[in-house]
């Protein structure tokens, strides 16, 4: 009960700019808000909302581990084109649908344990490493694509893109899915302290018999998995591979939607719900924009505006000058929390 | 050699930060043609002096006269153009570019906005022929030795300033011949009536070079001597602060304990790092070592806790031979070590008190089996109770608890760990008196309850109330090792000072 009243607090804030940027939306399209049920699914712009989002969500998730142990991967959108390439190319040339979805987790696995060596044991620089496969992943999603765009037909893996359950658009059940198995393991385990520790302060973590490089290696490699997820799931709902646009920009998408979701680049305390609410947020803001009629040459200038007023409310200046202006506040003796009864 | 004719002269210089004195109220006179020794360990003042002297930092009170008139430089570059050159550790020039652009960056000789290559490369010749220097001026900086890097940045400082040269610590990455060659172009300096500043760790150097000393320690003047006829033995009390008089104070640490060593280190060593060594500890004894900055204390005890490995050797526990090849492995082992810098490789700031407290034995179970939340709730309010850590809450980030507590935390980290063996590198640096007296108190009853420790601590009036032997280690190996009634902090200056005597002759 208390701890899920402290993860309502600690969410709050991104709660409530999620619920501005949905209320503002809805005040300008009165339609916003309607839920239709046809043919055993549910139909609606929120729908759309969390059904878009998918991929910047599942991205969210791997990079919101990476960050918080002071990393960053920037090689998420290279590999979503990679792990649609491979899917697409093991389902054209006939591969039965569960050996498709094996090696694609596995290539996405790859991936990041690729990006985890770098960093863990090379020691090269998070962003710098990760820049690597994301200027040669596209060549590689490339070379697996032959230079076309594959398209295919088998039904068992456009239902990752297009398909549902209980009603709900099948990439919305996988990144809810995926947000709560990957928030259980590292909470219900120690793995979450493990990784903030690294975060704050790595050198203190390994003096303190923390795996580091271990963790590291864990980390990028979870992150390489969501986005060989979220590679399957774009290239499922366009039912092909586009080497040069699958997932372009969405590297940056996931991290802004991490640093909404209230993680910092700095590394250390992270919150997955919190990037997954930050990924919604941003899908809010651009099925915003689209529905606003607004010419597409404004989309990107509108959205970043909307960010950095975000931002700039969230930034500790303003939480700083918001707690100065909150009087009771302002006495300086430290309050004792009463312990949570137990 | 040295005139009488005073160059520079800092009287009471003060700076803070946060509140906390680095400098107070420091006096220090330079005169001309003289080399003038500045001394002190880690944290002493030293740097924190240049850079007041310097104008790196803006002093809170105090004034610096050159010359007799004050100055008041705003920076490195005014303090330059004033004729104060300082010459850093770290050659601080362009390793890619030749050594006639080095000399000459930013005042290139010039014609019609092109540099004159030619008449740069001449210059440069004619500067470093002063020092004794034939070298090919083209060449890049970096093909040549860090001596000749050295030399080249001082000729640089030199050319720029012209009366005080200030070097830190130029000589901590140069072999005994590169020393010599430096030694030769300082001594040149100070026939020509510069006054130069040299901070170093090396006592031998400063009996070598220097006309007169000054101790800095904790941000106080500790005082300024002439060289000659200074006991050696004086100096290295001057350090690390401790008058030879009010000596010989009853020692309750004590009685080595009986038995067979439980922790035994027999030839154990790093190329470069300290020499080969044997080390034992027993059950329930505390082990002091003892050495000045530098010596290889340190070194030490991240070769014994496997953060760096050994290059040959044996470590044994109870008699059996064991690896430690990473923190982790020592740990499990039952090892535990409190660094010195404890920011830096102790707390993990934005942690709570909690985490911090159960992070190593959650490292040492491992990722899958976490510590229930009751479990840490119980470790975190025990140890929290036991050693008295001041904090409002549990879950307070462990950043915000003064020094002294955040120091009892990080035991509470290892006492958590149950361990058998603890290793504390200056356990009471930098924390208020009261913290300091528990945390010895601490220290006597966890040897009490039968556990071993290695001590490294440069307060040895300390060191000699709970350590039953002290090891001392100087230029990189262990020494000599004092037991029972020669464990005092006069015998350890001696024993630190005759070796370094030995070392310098």
């Amino acid at each position: 009960m208390s701890v899920a009243l402290k993860g309502l607090r600690r969410l709050a804030p991104q709660l409530v700019t999620l619920a501005v940027v949905l209320a503002l939306i809805g005040f300008a399209f009165p339609g916003f808000f309607q839920l239709n049920w046809q043919n055993g699914r549910l139909y609606g712009s929120l729908v759309d909302v969390l059904n878009r989002g998918a991929p910047v969500a599942l991205l969210a998730i791997g990079m919101t581990l990476v960050i918080a142990t002071k990393g960053i991967d920037l090689s998420v959108g290279a590999v979503m084109a990679i792990t649609g390439a491979v899917a697409a190319s093991l389902i054209t040339s006939d591969m039965p649908l569960a050996v498709t979805l094996a090696l694609t987790l596995l290539v996405g696995l790859a991936c990041g344990l690729w990006n985890g060596a770098l960093v863990a044991f090379l020691d090269i620089q998070p962003i710098i490493a990760t820049l690597i496969l994301m200027v040669a992943g596209r060549g590689i999603a490339q070379l697996i694509t032959e230079g076309v765009i594959l398209t295919f037909n088998d039904a068992g893996l456009i239902f990752f893109g297009s398909g549902s359950v209980l009603g709900l658009p099948m990439p919305v059940v996988l990144w809810l899915l995926f947000g709560v198995l990957v928030a259980l393991l590292v909470r219900r385990t120690a793995l979450g302290l493990l990784i903030e520790a690294i975060g704050v302060n790595r050198r203190a973590s390994m003096l303190s018999g923390v795996r580091t490089r271990f963790l590291l290696l864990t980390v990028y490699a979870t992150s390489g998995l969501c986005a060989a997820v979220a590679g399957t799931v774009a290239a499922a709902d366009i039912r092909g591979a586009d080497a040069n646009n699958a997932g372009l920009w969405l590297e940056l998408d996931a991290i802004l939607a991490v640093v909404l979701g209230g993680t910092s680049l700095l590394g250390g305390r992270f919150s997955i719900a919190g990037s997954l609410i930050g990924a919604m947020i941003i899908q809010a803001i651009n099925t915003g924009i689209l529905l606003s009629g607004f010419p597409p040459e404004f989309n990107l200038i509108i959205k970043a505006a909307i960010i950095v007023v975000i931002l700039v409310v969230q930034s500790p200046a303003s939480q700083s000058l918001f707690v100065y202006l909150r009087p009771e506040r302002r006495d300086a003796t430290p309050v004792t929390r009463e312990r949570p009864a137990r | 050699m040295a005139s009488d004719v005073v160059r520079l002269r800092v009287q009471g210089a003060s700076k803070s930060f946060l509140g906390i004195r680095a400098l107070d109220r420091v006096d220090f006179s330079l005169r001309a043609g003289e080399v003038h020794a500045l001394l002190g360990e880690n944290g002493a003042g030293k740097s924190t002096l240049i850079k007041v002297i310097t104008g790196a930092y803006r002093r809170d009170g105090g004034e610096i006269l050159l010359d007799g008139a004050a100055i008041d430089p705003q920076g490195v570059t005014d303090a330059q153009a004033l004729g104060i050159g300082t010459v850093y550790q770290e050659v601080n020039l362009l390793p890619n570019l030749s050594v006639a652009e080095n000399l000459f960056i930013g005042r290139e000789p010039t014609r019609f906005g092109l540099t004159r290559t030619g008449e740069m490369r001449r210059r440069a010749r004619a500067l470093l022929g002063q020092y004794g220097l034939a070298i090919d001026v083209g060449a890049p900086l970096s093909s040549f030795s860090v001596a000749v890097q050295q030399i080249v940045a001082i000729a640089r400082a030199v050319d720029l300033s012209g009366k005080v040269l200030i070097l830190d610590e130029p000589t901590a990455s140069l072999d005994a011949h590169e020393v010599d060659t430096l030694f030769e172009v300082v001594l040149q300096l100070k026939a020509r009536g510069l006054g130069i500043v040299f901070i170093t760790h090396f006592l031998d150097q400063v009996f070598r070079i220097a006309d007169s000393v000054t101790v800095l320690r904790n941000g106080r003047l500790v005082g300024s001597r002439p060289v000659a006829g200074l006991e050696r033995i004086e100096l290295v009390s001057m350090m690390l602060g401790r008058e030879l008089q009010d000596e010989e104070r009853a020692r309750s640490g004590g009685a080595t304990p009986e038995g067979a060593a439980a922790i035994r280190f027999t030839g154990y060593g790093k190329r470069g790092s300290v020499a080969p060594f044997d080390l034992s500890v027993r059950r329930g004894e505390v082990v002091g070592m003892a050495g000045l900055l530098g010596s290889g204390r340190t070194e030490t005890a991240r070769l014994i806790f496997g953060i760096d490995t050994s290059d040959g050797g044996q470590a044994e526990i109870d008699g059996t031979p064991v690896t430690l090849g990473s923190p982790a492995q020592a740990i499990a082992h039952g090892f535990g070590f409190c660094p010195e810098d404890r920011k830096v490789d102790g707390i993990v700031g934005d942690l709570s008190v909690r985490e911090n407290i159960v992070l190593a034995l959650q490292a040492r179970r491992g990722w899958a089996r976490p510590l229930p939340r009751r479990a840490q709730d119980e470790l975190a309010a025990r140890y929290i109770e036991a050693l008295d850590i001041r904090t409002s809450d549990a879950e307070k980030p462990i950043k915000f608890l003064s020094g002294g507590n955040q120091q009892k935390a990080l035991l509470a980290r290892w006492l958590a760990t149950d361990p058998r063996f603890l290793i504390l590198d200056e356990p009471t640096r930098g924390i208020d008196v009261g913290a300091h007296a528990e945390i010895i108190r601490l220290i006597e009853r966890l040897c009490a309850d039968g556990m071993s420790l290695l001590v490294i601590s440069s307060e040895l009036e300390e060191l000699v109330v709970y350590a039953s032997r002290v090891v001392v280690l100087s230029d990189r190996a262990h020494v000599a090792e004092l037991t029972g009634e020669a464990v005092t902090p006069s015998g350890i200056m001696q024993a630190i000072a005759a070796h370094e005597k030995a070392a310098a002759a």
